[in-house]
């Protein structure tokens, strides 16, 4: 029997929905709210939440002190590149293990899964000298590569559970039909997952865009992308969460917007295959 | 052209054999129809010849050519699939078009022969349509169209019609044989339907658990069936099979005798021989009558009648077999 939905019911789950909701995003709101007081407000106890003097002075210092335009660069080339050259290798390696698997696909999925559960401090040193012998220290190509890398293992993942949604006989009567692997994968593999290889793209573009670990360790000035930019404001003494809020609201800005237009997208990404 | 030769293929999954060395060779313009309850490994032989899994063993040759190692995009034959395995991005008309595209064929030449394609298979009006717009029985339409269009030596389909319902199953069993009278190319088609088998095929193959049990047309299996398996297995309704004194009687360890080889009298013929049993049901169809009976010493016995004939539940008739019908099978259950 259907479970009756009473509008008491409807008020209490959407009460707590937005409860829920609004607590997730405090720390957001929270955030941009201070970015928009004095160093003085920010720091005021008991804290001040609308009722403030709204001022723009942060934003002003922030923008004069550094250049806000190469560090959202560095963003969005580091993002974006290590998103562009993981699906070119996620994919093929996807197709593998959904369409030919072999007695080992199970372990080496789990495997690459398992890269993500050692903490990357554990890394750190080998790569940094890695780094160092290769040239690639502060550089953008370096960070593309660690941050495809690390990102590798979602992306093949994710890209493996769509394609296994897709019934093997299609991708055989493309076979059949005289189609080479390369148009198989390019004519009818792909053009089927795009909804898939949309929602990995959008996440791995997320978590390259967040990344924190690696940007601070392996830049300095020239290619440090807008998790330095923050990095920046903060210091061991004085006042400074106003302005440091301010940075952090212009670095997650477009990631915010890029988010919100594309949330249907994400979640479809994400639940794909939970629910059939 | 379209011979096809197999030669000792054998497939095996791990431990399991499901393909036993099979011999089979298939001529030119041949519609040949590999029929077999589920497990008999016919869908995998059809795969086998296709190139969609690799021989275990043995030689397969299309045209004389040695094809074992071919992959499928390179033999030249086509294939239509049980879930239609249409591309769900495209219109029908990129669909069929879409082999001709890996052949890369010119533009004009591929609306020629797509639109041809579609004129001859009733699709003109959905040309533009996707895959999910249709309905099965058009669905079926444009895989064959597909696979007609790119004029391959041979036709494969597997289970092509079992998802669809029993009217339009008929209709299509028409259209593919109309296609084959028509194309004369080779045509080797699954089923687990032998009505299927009987009705299209010009040589049809009885495999089960991998081992080819009969090949022949459906005539000749009708006729002479080679064993108890393949006799049981063509022909509806079933082949009665009498064991014990009343086969012994005939000659016989063991003997079959089709439902339509029995003659029914209400009343004791003079000639000895005939069973006395009950009617348990009587299905009227209008044009026959199938009798469920209860023969004394004998077993059930199903007998196909004349439409006309007056019996019920519990009524007492008269069994007579065609004495020059029967068919005779040894302890091991071979044809004797």
């Amino acid at each position: 029997m259907a479970r009756a939905i009473t509008n008491e019911r409807k008020i209490i789950n959407t009460v707590a929905a937005w409860g829920i909701g609004l607590l997730i995003f405090f720390p957001i709101l929270w955030t941009i709210l201070t970015s928009f007081k004095t160093e003085a407000q920010a720091i005021n106890d008991p804290p001040l939440f609308l009722f403030f003097d709204w001022t723009l002075e942060n934003y002003a210092v922030v923008q004069e002190r550094s250049n806000y335009g190469r560090f959202l660069w560095n963003s969005i080339f580091i993002a974006g590149g290590s998103t562009l050259l993981g699906v070119i290798i996620a994919i093929p390696a996807a197709w593998s293990m959904a369409f030919v698997p072999s007695k080992r696909t199970k372990d080496i999925l789990l495997w690459m899964l398992s890269t993500k559960m050692l903490p990357a401090v554990g890394v750190l040193y080998p790569i940094y000298l890695l780094f160092i012998q290769f040239g690639l220290l502060d550089s953008i190509l370096g960070l593309t590569i660690v941050l495809m890398l690390i990102n590798l293992p979602i992306m093949v993942w994710m890209l493996y559970t769509y394609f296994r949604e897709i019934p093997g006989e299609i991708l055989e009567a493309a076979r059949m039909d005289g189609a080479t692997l390369r148009s198989e994968i390019l004519y009818v593999l792909t053009p089927m997952a795009i909804p898939g290889i949309a929602s990995t793209l959008l996440l791995n573009f997320i978590l390259a865009w967040n990344e924190a670990f690696w940007t601070l360790n392996l830049t300095a000035a020239q290619a440090a992308p807008l998790t330095a930019f923050i990095a920046s404001y903060s210091s061991p003494e004085g006042l400074f969460y106003a302005k440091l809020s301010a940075a952090s609201t212009m670095a997650i800005l477009p990631i915010l917007i890029l988010g919100w237009f594309s949330q249907k997208q994400l979640v479809r990404g994400l639940t794909f295959g939970a629910v059939k | 052209m379209g011979s096809i030769s197999l030669k000792q293929v054998t497939k095996s999954f791990g431990p399991v054999d499901v393909i036993k060395p099979i011999d089979l060779e298939i001529e030119d313009g041949e519609f040949v129809v590999f029929v077999g309850p589920s497990g008999c490994g016919k869908s995998t032989l059809l795969r086998l010849i296709a190139g969609l899994e690799d021989v275990t063993s043995g030689h397969i040759e299309i045209d004389g050519n040695d094809a074992t190692t071919i992959p499928p995009a390179k033999r030249g034959l086509a294939m239509v699939f049980q879930s239609y395995a249409l591309y769900p991005h495209m219109s029908v008309r990129k669909n069929i078009a879409f082999p001709l595209k890996m052949a890369k064929v010119d533009q004009a030449e591929i609306d020629r022969k797509v639109d041809d394609a579609a004129r001859v298979l009733n699709l003109s009006d959905y040309i533009d349509r996707r895959p999910g717009q249709l309905s099965g029985g058009q669905r079926q339409r444009v895989a064959i169209g597909r696979a007609i269009v790119r004029e391959p030596a041979a036709f494969l389909f597997d289970e092509p019609l079992s998802n669809l319902d029993a009217a339009l199953r008929g209709n299509m069993r028409l259209e593919i044989s109309e296609l084959h009278q028509t194309l004369k190319t080779t045509m080797i088609y699954v089923t687990h339907d032998q009505v299927e088998a009987m009705t299209m095929a010009d040589k049809i193959v009885v495999l089960r658990d991998g081992i080819i049990e009969q090949v022949g047309s459906p005539i000749e299996l009708y006729k002479n069936p080679r064993n108890l398996f393949v006799a049981e297995f063509i022909g509806s309704p079933k082949m009665n099979i009498i064991k014990g004194a009343a086969a012994e009687a005939l000659g016989a360890p063991t003997i079959g005798v089709r439902p339509e080889h029995i003659e029914v009298s209400k009343t004791k013929p003079k000639a000895d021989g005939a069973w006395k049993g009950t009617v348990g049901v009587s299905e009227h169809l209008g044009s026959d009558t199938f009798l469920h009976m209860d023969a004394e010493g004998v077993g059930t016995i199903n007998v196909r009648a004349d439409g006309e004939i007056e019996l019920r539940h519990g009524d007492t008739a008269w069994l007579s077999p065609q004495v020059s019908k029967i068919h005779r099978f040894d302890a091991a259950g071979m044809a004797a």
